[in-house]
């Protein structure tokens, strides 16, 4: 009796001995989770609203035509199965995307959508509302750039 | 009672200690309960395995690609069976990879998968296979794990001895287990002797990045059976050997009349002297029917060439281009140790293993150092040639892998284990039981110049009571052996697929970074493919109907199609728009006589379908793509045969109808 006492009692401590190890790890995801929250309240916290990827910095001058048309075809062949202008698809109208979102922004989201919509406050947000994480067409860098330069010439009329 | 406590104690504490084993496990002697051995075969998850390793499928006409040393099954490529899995063979795309000049075969009994090699040693670059029953030759490119050709051989039966690189994949070898009336006519099985000949086929592979197999060159041999093969190297680069039964020539009970002889041979080819010979014209163009079939990346589709005629080389016409090695007694597997010098022979009913010299053979033939001539070929004298025998090592050996430290492993069937013996002073130092009945054996590289002599795994015939059972029919099975001692040790039985005969297995490092992660969509050259929504549509040419459509998670467009009729032949033409890697979308739909599709991203494939009645029928993704997966399905009308009606499609508010 006394021997499955024991080893009663010593089940019991590695339960909670494991557990707790478990619950502080458990904590910690927890008080991220909290403030990614908080940070997409705020909108702009974390990066500044320029999205987590390889782009940091984008210089934007005239609206560049042959570049806009450009854009606009990688846009149909890439984006279009899920994306359009003017309408909720399977993802969101882009109608005003370079109003709400800064440039950088917007090319982080599609070279980079894995970890954009685990980190980026706003990215987070539309996954949760539209549920169908946006696919990775691995887009370069230039394609990005002319395909917000296609967006910023919608926006501009 | 207090000792007894204390142990108690004592014991769930390291229990608990262990339990909690803060670094799961990885690199650490805890929690691994005391077991070497699974401490050496564990690949923590997330960690990748050391080696490749390619088994072949045997009877299920495939191969597997499993991690060593974890054992861990990672594919079974389609090679020479349709798999609906896939819809390799069943899709419009691969039908043609198993035509043949008997019409569609869609089966085969797969061997030995043998890696390219540059300089002797395993490349990377593609992965053959033998098909044994309808005579064939399958290239595995190994960027995309995907078969991308398959050569007949014609004038041929039993392709057993094959495919067996050469040293910088010059040739593939395919020699013929089953010698018949050749050119392939119907004669008396009882004129055997006389009137059945064996024939050594050499492929040749371009040394591109396609790998193109050709048939080069056939050479017309007495009616034996050629039954294994190795090619030289190093200073036996050049040679290919073959080993022989049945130089009885019994048509019937071989069993008992093919096993009469006190020696049988290993047939020494000189190919370079082959290629001499065809460049001096020394052949006979021979009428032959076989099929060439091709699979691009671009197109994502394949296509069969039809071939009309072989060159044949005839020994006796040409000196010096092959010569019979005696060897006791109906030797099964042989093998060339890493330096080109040795030549074993598993003389599988001999209770010595024989090993030949290749220096000694060369000396033996200057000296014509002849016992007699069988159809023009010289036959060798044994003691010319032979480098030493290990004595009584074991009943029934088979095949011969090599470590690259001086060491050789051979494995007996009948007494069930592996025998590691001394190359040159020819005495056995080592040997473990299999379970059970093993038949090939592999060390990575092991039949290469450059051994990794550190895994060693047996391919066994019987599992008997290793598992738990599943009937009457039990999984082949592999044991993983650590040869990096003195003393080899199991450490873990792993099922396979069909019945593994031999295998190959290549440093993970030497393919990992070159594996393709997806096809890029403007490198698409499919004559049917769509690269966005915008062209998919549905045309109607007279009964059939193709339905052009593309998948992106998670919808198909279109998603719906109206006016197809009794009578139809539908073609569903599916490009995957995805552009990312591990997102390949399925398609199936209801009724269909064939299998799915399984569309990688960026490529296109073609389900045929035949409706056998007026209704509505769905079709979906069967391969979960994303949370929206289930959403992913569509439906085809089909209407009665005499309706009046159009095609139209569409998804979501794009309505489309046919002119």
């Amino acid at each position: 009796m006394i021997k499955t006492m024991a080893l009663f009692a010593l089940s019991i401590f590695m339960l909670v001995a494991c557990g707790e190890a478990g619950d502080a790890q458990l904590e910690k995801n927890a008080s991220s989770e909290t403030e990614a929250v908080e940070s997409a309240a705020s909108e702009t916290a974390g990066n500044d609203g320029l999205g987590v990827g390889p782009v940091k910095s984008v210089t934007i001058g005239a609206l560049d035509a042959a570049m806009a048309k450009e854009g606009e075809d990688l846009f149909t062949k890439n984006c279009t199965a899920c994306h359009k202008i003017e309408a909720k698809f399977v993802g969101p109208a882009l109608a005003g995307v370079t109003e709400r979102r800064k440039p950088e922004w917007i090319m982080n989201m599609i070279m980079n959508p894995e970890q954009m919509v685990k980190e980026d406050p706003v990215a987070k947000e539309l996954l949760a509302e539209f549920l169908a994480p946006m696919a990775n067409q691995h887009i370069t860098e230039e394609q990005a750039r002319k395909i917000v330069e296609y967006f910023r010439q919608v926006d501009s009329k | 009672m207090k000792t007894k406590l204390f142990l108690i104690l004592a014991l769930a504490l390291s229990i608990v200690l262990t339990g909690c084993d803060s670094d799961g496990g990885k690199g650490s002697k805890a929690g691994m309960v005391g077991s070497n051995a699974a401490e050496k075969v564990y690949v923590a998850p997330g960690e990748h395995d050391e080696f490749y390793a390619f088994l072949s499928g045997g009877f299920s006409g495939q191969v597997s690609v499993y991690g060593l040393p974890s054992g861990r099954l990672f594919k079974v490529i389609p090679v020479f069976s349709q798999d609906g899995e896939k819809g390799y063979g069943y899709n419009e795309e691969t039908k043609p990879m198993l035509e043949t000049s008997h019409g569609f075969v869609p089966w085969d009994d797969s061997h030995h998968p043998e890696l390219s090699q540059t300089d002797g040693v395993p490349d990377g670059r593609f992965l053959f296979i033998n098909g044994n029953n309808t005579p064939r030759i399958a290239k595995i490119d190994l960027r995309t794990f995907e078969t991308t050709e398959i050569i007949e051989i014609p004038n041929s039966a039993g392709n057993h001895s094959s495919p067996f690189t050469t040293e910088n994949s010059e040739y593939l070898v395919a020699g013929t287990r089953f010698s018949i009336p050749i050119t392939e006519t119907d004669v008396s099985v009882k004129e055997y002797a006389a009137k059945f000949q064996g024939m050594l086929t050499f492929v040749s592979v371009s040394p591109d990045e396609v790998g193109d197999m050709e048939i080069d060159f056939q050479i017309l041999m007495p009616g034996f059976d050629y039954d294994l093969a190795h090619s030289g190297k190093g200073p036996s680069h050049g040679w290919t050997f073959f080993t022989t039964y049945n130089t009885e020539k019994a048509s019937t009970m071989k069993e008992v009349n093919a096993s009469q002889n006190d020696k049988d041979f290993i047939a020494a080819v000189n190919w370079k002297k082959a290629q001499e010979y065809v460049k001096a014209g020394k052949f006979h163009t021979m009428p032959s029917n076989y099929l060439n079939n091709e699979y691009s990346d671009h197109t994502h589709s394949a296509t069969s060439k039809k071939m009309t005629s072989t060159r044949v080389l005839i020994p006796s016409e040409c000196p010096g281009l092959v010569y019979y090695l005696p060897t006791p007694k109906s030797p099964h597997g042989v093998d060339v140790d890493p330096s080109g010098e040795y030549i074993v022979g598993n003389g599988k009913l001999s209770a010595d293993l024989t090993v030949h010299s290749y220096s000694k053979m060369i000396k033996a033939i200057e000296a014509k150092a002849f016992e007699k001539e069988i159809d023009g070929i010289p036959v060798l004298k044994y003691d010319q040639v032979v480098a030493g025998v290990v004595e009584k090592p074991g009943l029934g050996p088979l095949h011969t892998e090599f470590d690259g430290k001086g060491y050789a492993y051979t494995t007996f069937f009948i007494s069930s284990e592996v025998v590691k013996w001394k190359l040159g002073t020819w005495e056995i130092v080592d040997r473990i039981p299999s379970y059970y009945s093993v038949g090939h054996l592999m060390i990575p590289g092991g039949d290469s110049r450059k051994p990794w002599g550190k895994y060693l795994v047996s391919l066994n015939k019987i599992t008997k009571d290793r598992y738990l059972p599943t009937g009457p029919e039990l999984a082949h099975s592999a044991q993983l052996y650590d040869i990096s001692g003195d003393k080899m040790e199991l450490l873990l039985d792993f099922p396979t697929i069909g019945e593994p005969h031999y295998a190959q297995a290549i440093a993970a490092d030497i393919i990992k970074d070159k594996s393709l992660k997806y096809y890029k969509l403007d490198d698409n050259k499919h004559p049917h493919a769509v690269k966005n929504e915008k062209d998919t549509r549905v045309e109607r040419k007279g009964n059939e109907v193709h339905v052009y459509l593309t998948s992106i998670r998670s919808h198909f467009a279109p998603d719906w199609v109206e006016g197809v009729k009794l009578g139809d032949v539908v073609y569903f033409h599916l490009t995957n728009l995805e552009q990312d890697w591990d997102v390949p979308h399925g398609f199936a739909v209801k009724g269909a006589n064939n299998a799915e599709l399984l569309v990688m991203p960026g490529q296109t494939e073609t389900l045929k379908w035949i409706p056998k009645a007026v209704g509505v029928f769905p079709m979906y993704c069967t391969d979960f793509c994303s949370a929206l997966h289930q959403e992913m399905q569509g439906y085809v009308r089909v209407h009665p045969a005499n309706a009046n009606v159009k095609l139209s499609w569409g998804l979501n508010e794009v309505e489309k109808q046919e002119k």
